[in-house]
């Protein structure tokens, strides 16, 4: 234990006086670091495109786009439907996958090993396949086409997300504590909530968090169950490339971009207020 | 002094007594998963068997309509060089990873998180628009001497956009394994003697070996079903199996091909988990994957 610490505060000196790393490691970091952010950020000078089409870099500046989603009824019902199908999920998935998390790390039971790996299977499963299966029962069951059918087919996708983010939260969580607890007279609801909820917190936030963004973001479950009458955003993306060639898509991509970034960074900045004070 | 233990210990096994009561709380999520999960992929698998005729017809169809052995193949190969490229991407990445100070590696780990997070629809957009006709890339590659090469609607096109959209699952296994790898073993291989490149050789890289494989099996599998990338910047010419089970069952509302070819495609994922459990597991490098938030 003390050797590893010791080694881990060695570390950065010795990486200091080599330089930290070498020059053509750093050009190949630098250049993956370019290919993962490029091409989400590219979107963001094309939203403010003045031409009608795809033409990328845009010769004129125009805000156009913006105004053309924020008025269209089509776009901003995508959006609505979009975020009331994901704060359902959210709120599902996050009740689900917490009682799942405890149930895994707070009891031993026969099959337990089995139940994690089922959990995970929507995670692993070809996206294709999943698509295809739920689209398929969900014509038989008439939930095709309703707010519903994409709130379950999003949480069973989304509940990986939660059940790991939760079940990480809650293994780092020392028992001996609650025990402690106990010992200067605390009740178990007052435990839990006065021990337990604060601590657990931020892996629930950023298990709420991941759903919410599973859910916007999903487009291959979402194709299949649209119809005319419930389109979600990403199935509206979607069919403004293939089928109308509408810039709009590049609004809509930048306002998910930020929205996501700002979604998946809250629960974080959350974590880190904690641990300062 | 022993009274308190004595509470405490009492407390403790009160403690212990509704851990078996916990275990009922995995109920609902089980059965949300089996009816609305397991069941339909199980009648995936029963439709292609029975639909239209029951027996292996929809099989033996796919080995004789001369297009479905020629997209499976397509679309292992592409999986196959999707994972391999991004293995040669990531590893100098994920190396990196673990040699910077904490807060660069913080930030580098936000650089790999951040589009792992971000609007699919709006990276396959972006890499529709650098791709297209006249694009950036086209452009590109005709100041270097290669004119009018197109990507959109290759199966190079395909491979760039899904190596990207694949990264973070190949660098967050990676970094994890790596980041166990004891930093003194390479110190040791060089005061016995071996040169820089040959301890990261001989002991780095097979020490790291379990974060290639679930790195590589977890690109190599989710590639194999997925569908946007290929359905947006491929195209019907050369498309992979996912456009093709897609088109059957949106355009045919044929079931029972497109389960057959959905079997086939759960049989390579459940066969590469199988082999892959031997030596670790995808599901542990997707933990990691998402501890490391």
């Amino acid at each position: 234990m003390t050797e590893a610490t010791e080694t881990r505060e060695r570390e950065p000196v010795k990486a200091q006086r080599d330089g930290g790393i070498g020059w053509g490691l750093r050009t190949a970091v630098g250049l993956t670091a370019l290919l993962l952010i490029a091409p989400t950020v590219v979107v963001i000078p094309m939203s403010f495109s003045g031409a009608t089409t795809f033409e990328f870099p845009p010769k004129s500046w125009s805000l156009r786009w913006y105004k053309s989603f924020f008025g269209s009824e089509k776009w901003m019902y995508a959006l609505l439907t979009s975020v009331q199908i994901g704060l359902l999920v959210a709120v599902a998935a996050t009740i689900l996958g917490v009682a799942v998390a405890l149930g895994l790390t707070r009891s031993r039971f026969r099959g337990r090993g089995a139940v994690r790996q089922l959990m995970m299977a929507p995670m692993i499963m070809p996206g294709i396949v999943v698509a295809i299966a739920i689209y398929g029962v969900f014509i038989r069951w008439q939930l095709n086409g309703t707010a519903i059918g994409f709130v379950i087919a999003h949480t069973v996708l989304a509940l990986p997300f939660v059940v790991t983010a939760v079940s990480t939260s809650l293994a780092g969580y020392d028992r001996t504590q609650d025990i402690a607890a106990a010992t200067l007279g605390a009740t178990a609801w007052t435990t839990f909530f006065r021990i337990t909820v604060p601590q657990v917190l931020p892996g629930v936030l950023s298990g709420f968090a991941f759903a919410f963004v599973t859910s916007l973001d999903e487009v291959v479950v979402a194709l299949f169950l649209q119809t005319p009458d419930i389109q979600t955003l990403p199935v509206q993306m979607y069919n403004s490339i293939t089928l109308e060639i509408d810039p709009t898509i590049a609004a809509a991509s930048s306002v998910m971009v930020v929205a996501t970034t700002l979604v998946l960074l809250v629960p974080q900045l959350v974590r880190r207020e904690r641990r300062t004070r | 002094m022993t009274t308190t233990t004595i509470k405490a210990r009492s407390q403790g096994r009160e403690a212990t007594r509704p851990r078996g009561r916990a275990a009922w709380f995995v109920l609902p999520a089980t059965a949300l998963l089996l009816v609305f999960f397991f069941y339909p992929i199980a009648t995936i698998v029963w439709r292609s068997l029975t639909e239209p005729d029951a027996g292996f017809g929809n099989y033996t169809a796919l080995l004789h309509d001369g297009l479905s052995v020629k997209v499976l193949v397509r679309t292992l190969v592409t999986a196959l060089i999707v994972a391999a490229t991004t293995l040669v991407i990531a590893y100098p990445y994920a190396y990196a990873m673990t040699k910077v100070r904490p807060r660069t590696r913080a930030v580098l780990t936000v650089i790999v998180l951040l589009p792992f997070w971000t609007s699919l629809m709006a990276r396959n957009f972006a890499w529709y628009m650098l791709e297209q006709r006249g694009g950036p890339i086209e452009r590109f590659l005709g100041l270097i001497g290669f004119d009018g090469v197109v990507l959109l609607g290759t199966v190079a096109g395909v491979t760039v956009a899904m190596v990207q959209v694949m990264l973070p699952f190949m660098v967050l296994p990676l970094y994890s394994a790596m980041e166990q790898i004891d930093p003194r073993l390479l110190d040791a291989a060089g005061s016995l003697g071996a040169p820089r490149w040959r301890a990261f050789g001989r002991v780095y890289v097979p020490l790291s070996v379990p974060g290639m494989l679930s790195g590589f099996s977890l690109v190599f599998i989710m590639t194999l079903g997925f569908y946007i990338t290929p359905a947006l910047l491929g195209s019907p010419q050369n498309s992979l199996i996912s456009q093709v089970i897609s088109e059957r069952v949106s355009k045919l509302l044929d079931f029972g091909g497109a389960g057959a070819l959905g079997t086939v495609l759960l049989g390579v994922t459940l066969l590469v988990l199988f082999i892959v459990s031997r030596f670790g597991g995808p599901a542990r490098a997707l933990g990691g994957a998402v501890t490391h938030d």
